[in-house]
């Protein structure tokens, strides 16, 4: 029969000679195997203090993206709720006023943009839909929770820290991993 | 009064003697948990404990105090008493075996000759069979008393198999008491040094039964039925939680411990350093020396131990009991019965 790899090994089915029978050798040689392991790499990877690298291309927890001088990118226009497949996306606008321009990039702004994480697929069709580079999706991924309310992340969780006055933090939320991670711890 | 004719210098000796075998058993048994998963760790390519204090070394501590404070489960129709006892038993026999195990040689302390051996017994080995043979007490009357019928079956399967696996120890120990002609282990010692080989030259077939048949008695892989935790639904233990589940693991593990003392003293010279002509050391260097040797020996033998259990699949019920009657009981027999004649020729 032709083989379907060409990683297939065909079976000895010969019977055991008088000292395979008697298994004491062969038990030696399984020893000498399970022994030279003592001495080789270990696998593992020791989590908190080593994390596997994400691909770049990772779609993780979501990040609300302010412009260079620190306002909301985000007008509320809803495509990215529109967009989700899993609807997990809420907003409310609410109208800029005057004095918060340096909050606000555009006229219109997200009062309220939550995302239910136990709903999201992480698809990434809202940072697809975005029209104002306002969503993305980071490296992260969301940490163990003990309730289901707190997997609904409000503008607070989701929102970059302000380049102008954390720009250390906001350096390090463009790096992202560990930043996420101790947010929500 | 009698009583107080007593040596009391011999009779406080002794105590602390005791006292210091057992606890330094019970730090062996306890280290010997953490030695398991990293024996384990490392043969299957990970780092085993590690988290729990420098390399892990705290873990077993973690680790009792997570059994102490785990809830006590006695169950309803259980015989509470010999519930409690099961545990106990298993433990108390455990212990028994290190009484008559020849730490080290002796030494002048004040004017008084130590021995570091509890009792020098002069019928040791029968002493060691009788007691190994009671451990069957903990596994059955613990199993019993559960009142569930998987565990009375794993304590059937568990007493079963230590008895078959005595009779072959058994026999396969006539073979090395011809040649030694003693039952006291400190005799046995004393001859290893003073003559050239260690006994497992003389006996190599029935170091082999032996060192097997202690796997089997210690309820070890591939030995390890009686608990086999995934096809036979655990074992005689199955209803016990907390630190009574923790005494007959802790006591398998000093099982482990004494017996890998027992044949490092009955094959590999007890505490005779390879090597060294410990007459020519002074009293304390000896008897350190000695000790150490005595040490090392159960420490590599206790890896073989582990070493064998995560090389080996367990093994099955009929081919454990065919091991045990139809190979290694014979194997035993004919062992004694050449080792018999080679020593009555060599003899006249």
């Amino acid at each position: 029969m032709q083989s379907l790899t060409q990683r297939a090994k065909s079976v000895d089915r010969s019977p055991l000679s008088w000292l395979e029978k008697i298994y004491v050798w062969n038990i030696f040689k399984g020893m000498l195997i399970t022994f030279s392991h003592i001495f080789k790499k270990k696998v593992t990877i020791q989590y908190p203090e080593q994390t596997r690298p994400f691909s770049p291309v990772f779609r993780g927890l979501h990040v609300l993206n302010r412009d260079e001088e620190g306002r909301e990118r985000c007008t509320a226009c809803g495509l990215c709720a529109v967009a989700c497949p899993a609807e997990a996306i809420t907003m409310e606008a609410a109208e800029r006023l005057p004095g918060e321009e340096n909050l606000y990039r555009e006229e219109k702004y997200a009062a309220r943009y939550e995302i239910n994480m136990l709903r999201c697929i992480f698809c990434g069709l809202c940072e697809e839909a975005c029209p104002k580079d306002a969503v993305y999706l980071s490296e992260t991924f969301a940490p163990a929770n003990y309730s289901r309310k707190s997997f609904i992340y409000g503008k607070p969780d989701l929102l970059i820290p302000d380049p102008v006055t954390k720009p250390e933090e906001y350096k390090e939320a463009k790096g992202l991993i560990e930043k996420k991670k101790k947010s929500k711890s | 009064m009698n009583i107080l004719a007593l040596d009391w210098a011999f009779a406080i000796e002794k105590m602390v003697l005791i006292a210091i075998v057992i606890s330094v058993s019970l730090v062996i048994a306890m280290y010997a948990t953490y030695a398991e998963r990293k024996v384990a760790g490392f043969i299957q390519d990970r780092h085993g404990p590690n988290r729990a204090g420098p390399f892990g070394l705290l873990q077993p501590l973690a680790d009792g105090l997570k059994l102490f404070f785990k809830e006590e489960v006695i169950p309803n129709h259980s015989n509470k008493w010999l519930f409690v006892l099961g545990p106990c038993l298993a433990m108390l026999t455990a212990m028994m075996t290190s009484a008559i195990i020849p730490w080290g040689g002796t030494v002048e302390i004040g004017g008084r000759m130590i021995d570091l051996q509890i009792a020098d017994i002069n019928i040791g080995i029968l002493y060691v069979f009788g007691v190994v043979s009671m451990g069957v007490y903990g596994i059955m009357i613990g199993g019993w008393a559960s009142n569930n019928k998987f565990s009375l079956m794993a304590a059937l399967r568990g007493a079963s198999q230590a008895i078959s696996y005595e009779l072959a120890m058994g026999l396969s120990l006539i073979a090395l008491l011809m040649l030694t002609g003693s039952l006291s282990l400190k005799t046995i010692v004393e001859q290893q040094i003073s003559g050239n080989w260690w006994n497992i030259v003389y006996q190599p077939l029935g170091f082999f039964i032996f060192f097997v048949c202690a796997l089997a008695e210690c309820n070890r892989a591939p030995f390890d039925l009686p608990e086999a935790e995934s096809e036979l639904n655990m074992g005689y233990h199955q209803e016990y939680s907390s630190m009574k589940l923790g005494f007959f693991l802790f006591a398998e593990y000093i099982n482990m411990f004494i017996s890998c003392a027992i044949i490092a003293t009955l094959f590999f010279g007890g505490y005779d350093m390879p090597f060294v002509d410990e007459t020519k050391l002074s009293g304390m260097t000896a008897l350190l020396t000695g000790v150490a040797a005595l040490f090392g020996k159960t420490f590599i033998l206790i890896f073989v131990f582990m070493w064998i259990r995560w090389t080996l699949p367990r093994f099955r019920y009929d081919q454990l009991m065919n091991l045990g009657w139809k190979g290694l009981i014979p194997l035993a027999l004919l062992n004694m019965v050449v080792t018999a004649a080679i020593a009555l020729y060599t003899m006249k």
